[in-house]
């Protein structure tokens, strides 16, 4: 705003440069790294190696795996969200607001929990049903092997359609009705009017969420690695876990990883690039602004089938997953019968009480949620406050290192961390609960930006110069009229960050050590050693702590709005 | 209380000019208005007097104190200068009440608690919001948020009030209303006020003086309301105080003919030398009479006629150009003036501004 002229660097200059140097930090340095390590071999920028190992088998197979599962998961995932989509918004299917509330659930479900889940259901051996239909009704083999293309691909489609579904469903419900009752005055019959006039419309929506599907499975670690690696699936992801765990950090390794993160970060670019030319299409703008009351088909005798298939499809993508993990989780063994003399509550004593991988596990996870949240919240609002409302040259810089990570899956960003953070420049925090602090902090900036960004515009400047000429300084409009107004934005944030922060495994089991598990890895590991009744118990804790989580923000936020 | 001045300033965005050496004064306790057309950089010269913006050269003092200094890079920031300001927007804060609004200035200063009530609600009572102090600014209508921002502004008695076209949201009745309020305040409290608007209306209505800015930042004419309105120095300020008729007028010797034609030229004699010429006048200038044998006037053929209740409009071809004409309805009515389209008629002019040169008409209605 308005300082002495003479001094050149006031408190815009001041706020500018220390954001700057705080997206540098832990933004561009250790993205920058890897391509450097990608590209740079004894000094000279290098291509020809970059392409011997994109030629090893093992990597072009990752990638070729990446490709099949995301492009299936995207089919699969657009198909059932967008019929339940408009199920549940151009239909008269009973109960559609609750079902359309259910449909959401899978959101906070983390889906490597869920694999875990389906892995106990259906591996081909020990699964659950598998083992149901072979032992009771003498099958000869299992009925459906989930260490598959298609299981992978199953289990990932439950967890990431809402994607669409709520992409669409929202299109459906703000589409001007009168569009299609003019089409239906015009002559046309429902089947033309949904064929060229409904689908057209949504379909930018479709294919937003279809990219959304893709960008989240290209990148997605957990289900892959859950129900991958015993059968020799891998994905980009898994391959880069593979190679920075299992080679103890031999060159080579590492430079593979960056050569696979480089892939992963020119697809993910191309695949929001994509997604922004699809939603800057003029024709969208015909379904926006306020909500109508959209035409309903009626059903007639597929209302009552319908609904029951929604049922059993929620009962048996949701309930199913979680009753299980919980039973499991209350087992003497695995693999024991659910008798009530098989089943204890010892193991989630053990977890919660006595074991301290497990203590420590959640402890770190509610600590580094809790930290990274509130660093990047207040990160965020100043950032933000500089991209948004200070005349400052430059930053653009500022909006597009902040957004960066928007774009960058999880293992690229701890992959940087690792290049960053080992000691190569002097400082060495690999191992410690600092490094996924810092790669959460680089991970979740973008949600903060986002939700600070959009409070801080409904902050009109001339709010600040009422202020101003009313006798304020800048820190008393600051502390008076800014942060009173944009104190909601930042409550989002906050939660936007600490849930999923909570429930993340991607980054953290990239970077974890003996003392630094999170939930997540702590699952995961359980797992892999095959300890699999505790991995399930502290997942239904996980599950438990998650939807407190949920259920509170939904009460805080409308708990505001109310006031 | 304070006087302004404003010597030799200039400003420039991304290299152009909005201002360049514009020098002003605002005397101690009058309305001043500063009228122009949307974008012409009243806005700036607003923000620069309130400390929002910095001049790139000259000087603005407030009270004889230097406020702004673009020779020795001194600044006064906006909460020094000690002024209320009431922005296009009203800028009322949402999460405050009514009440905590108009207070904040006072709080600010220190106020002690029962000066502090107590002028607050003398400061909500003056612009007629006693009883609404505990609502929040969204349970009020759009006048009722900008009466908040001029109490706000009042509140603390400031030396110099500024007002960035507070009443351009507001509906025409609550506009003239809230127009006579800040001229009863302003009396009242003998404070100066800086008035930025496009509406001359409200200009003319409203200042003790107004100056008249065109597009590119050039204050063109500074005086009186009737002053400027009577006597324009051009016909930039002549059209933009109202709408505007033009008619050419060629000087051949001693005669007078309009435009182009034969036809002789009858009213006020031109004050302003040179072969071409225009003269200007208003709508409300025309006198009307029914073209029988022996009535005066320019002769002119009516083209449209519209009753607009209260007067008649009506347009008029006077050997080429269209004027528009506006005369009472009970004028009209007692003297047999009702005409309709494509009657003649015979046209006077009680008053007549001369520009040199042919303006092209314009209206600015």
């Amino acid at each position: 705003m308005s300082t002495a002229k003479d001094s050149r660097f006031g408190t815009p200059e001041i706020l500018f440069g220390l954001s700057v140097a705080v997206l540098v930090i832990v933004v561009a340095v250790p993205m920058l790294l890897i391509f450097f390590n990608a590209f740079w071999v004894d000094g000279h920028f290098n291509v020809a190696d970059v392409v011997k190992v994109l030629r090893h088998p093992e990597t072009y197979k990752a990638l070729g795996n990446s490709l099949v599962l995301s492009v299936g998961v995207t089919i699969t995932g657009t198909i059932v969200g967008t019929f339940f989509a408009w199920l549940v918004t151009r239909t008269d299917l009973p109960f559609k607001k609750s079902m359309k509330l259910l449909f959401l659930v899978p959101f906070m479900l983390p889906a490597f929990i869920g694999a875990l889940a389906w892995k106990m259901l259906l591996s081909p051996r020990a699964g659950y049903i598998n083992r149901f239909f072979m032992d009771v009704l003498g099958f000869d083999g299992p009925i459906f092997d989930i260490y598959t293309y298609a299981g992978i691909i199953l289990v990932e489609t439950m967890y990431l359609f809402p994607f669409v579904f709520i992409q669409v469903s929202g299109a459906l419900e703000r589409m001007d009705p009168t569009l299609e009752e003019s089409a239906r005055i015009s002559g046309a019959d429902l089947f033309t009017i949904t064929r060229k006039i409904t689908i057209p419309l949504v379909l930018p929506s479709i294919l937003s969420g279809a990219l959304l599907i893709m960008l989240y499975s290209m990148a997605h670690f957990g289900t892959v690695a859950v129900l991958g690696i015993e059968t020799g699936i891998y994905n980009i992801p898994t391959l880069i876990y593979e190679k920075i765990h299992q080679s103890a950090g031999s060159f080579d390794s590492i430079r593979t990883a960056t050569v696979l993160a480089t892939v992963l970060v020119i697809t993910a670019a191309l695949i929001l690039w994509l997604q922004n030319k699809v939603l800057s299409k003029g024709r969208y703008q015909i379904i926006a602004g306020k909500s109508f009351r959209p035409t309903e088909l009626k059903l007639r005798g597929l209302r009552v089938p319908l609904f029951v298939f929604c049922l059993l499809y929620i009962g048996f993508t949701i309930v199913l997953p979680t009753a299980t993990i919980f039973m499991v989780g209350g087992l003497k063994t695995y693999g024991l019968p659910f008798t009530a003399e098989n089943l204890t509550l010892a193991n989630y004593n053990h977890i919660l009480f006595e074991w301290d991988l497990t203590r420590d596990a959640i402890w770190n996870s509610i600590s580094l949620g809790l930290s990274s949240a509130l660093v990047t919240m207040f990160a965020g609002v100043v950032i933000s406050y500089v991209i948004v409302k200070m005349k400052v040259r430059g930053k653009g810089i500022l909006e597009f290192l902040g957004m960066l990570p928007f774009s960058v899956p999880g293992s690229v960003i701890a992959l940087g961390v690792i290049l960053a953070w080992s000691g190569k420049f002097g400082v060495n925090l690999y191992n410690t609960v600092w490094i996924i602090l810092l790669a959460y902090i680089a991970r979740y900036m973008a949600f903060s930006l986002k939700a600070n960004s959009a409070a801080l515009e409904q902050v009109h400047d001339s709010l600040v110069e009422a202020a101003r000429a009313s006798g304020a300084t800048m820190a008393q409009a600051l502390r008076d009229i800014v942060i009173p107004l944009v104190r909601p934005g930042m409550i989002a944030a906050f939660f936007l960050i600490f849930l999923p922060a909570l429930r993340e495994l991607t980054v953290s089991v990239l970077l974890y050590g003996p003392t630094t598990r999170t939930i997540g890895v702590a699952i995961y590991t359980l797992n892999e050693d095959g300890e699999t009744v505790y991995s399930a118990a502290l997942a239904g804790i996980a599950l438990v702590i998650i939807v407190l989580g949920e259920v509170l923000i939904k009460r805080l936020v409308t708990g505001k709005n109310n006031s | 209380m304070a006087d302004v001045r404003i010597d030799g300033v200039g400003k420039k965005y991304a290299g152009r000019a909005v201002l360049s050496d514009l020098s002003l004064t605002l005397n101690d306790g009058e309305c001043f208005t500063l009228l122009g057309p949307s974008g012409c950089g009243k806005t700036v010269l607003m923000r620069l007097i309130a400390g929002f913006e910095t001049p790139d050269c000259g000087v603005i003092s407030i009270g004889g104190e230097p406020v702004a200094d673009a020779a020795s890079g001194q600044m006064l920031p906006p909460d020094k200068r000690g002024l209320g300001m009431v922005f296009q927007d009203y800028a009322v804060w949402p999460h405050m009440s009514v009440f905590d609004n108009v207070a904040y200035p006072l709080k600010l200063a220190g106020t002690d608690a029962v000066a502090l009530r107590e002028r607050t609600l003398r400061a909500v009572g003056l612009v007629g919001l006693s009883g609404l102090e505990a609502r929040l600014p969204s349970q009020l209508s759009g006048g009722q948020q900008q009466r908040v921002a001029l109490a706000r502004a009042l509140v603390s008695e400031p030396r110099l009030l500024l007002l960035d076209e507070p009443l351009n949201n507001l509906d025409a009745n609550l506009r003239e209303e809230m127009r006579f309020e800040i001229k009863a305040l302003q009396q009242k409290l003998g404070i100066t006020i800086l008035y930025v608007t496009h509406d001359q209306e409200i200009a003319l209505g409203i200042s003790d003086r107004l100056a008249v800015m065109d597009e590119n930042g050039v204050l063109r004419q500074i005086g009186a309301p009737e002053e400027v309105y009577e006597r324009p120095v051009d016909d930039f300020v002549f059209r933009f105080l109202g709408i505007a008729n033009f008619l050419p007028v060629r000087r051949d010797g001693d005669s007078l003919y309009i435009g182009g034609s034969m036809a002789a030229w009858v009213g006020p004699p031109p004050d302003k030398p040179g072969a071409t010429l225009t003269a200007g006048f208003r709508p409300s200038d025309v006198l009307l009479a029914r073209d029988e044998g022996g009535s005066d006037g320019l002769p002119g053929i009516i083209r449209r006629a519209s009753f607009l209740g209260a007067q008649v409009d009506y347009l008029i071809d006077i050997a080429g150009t269209l004027v528009r004409a506006a005369l009472p309805s009970h004028e009209c009515l007692a003297r047999n003036l009702l005409f309709v389209e494509g009657d003649r008629c015979r046209v006077e002019l009680a008053s007549v501004q001369w520009f040199e040169g042919n303006i092209v008409a314009g209206d600015r209605a």
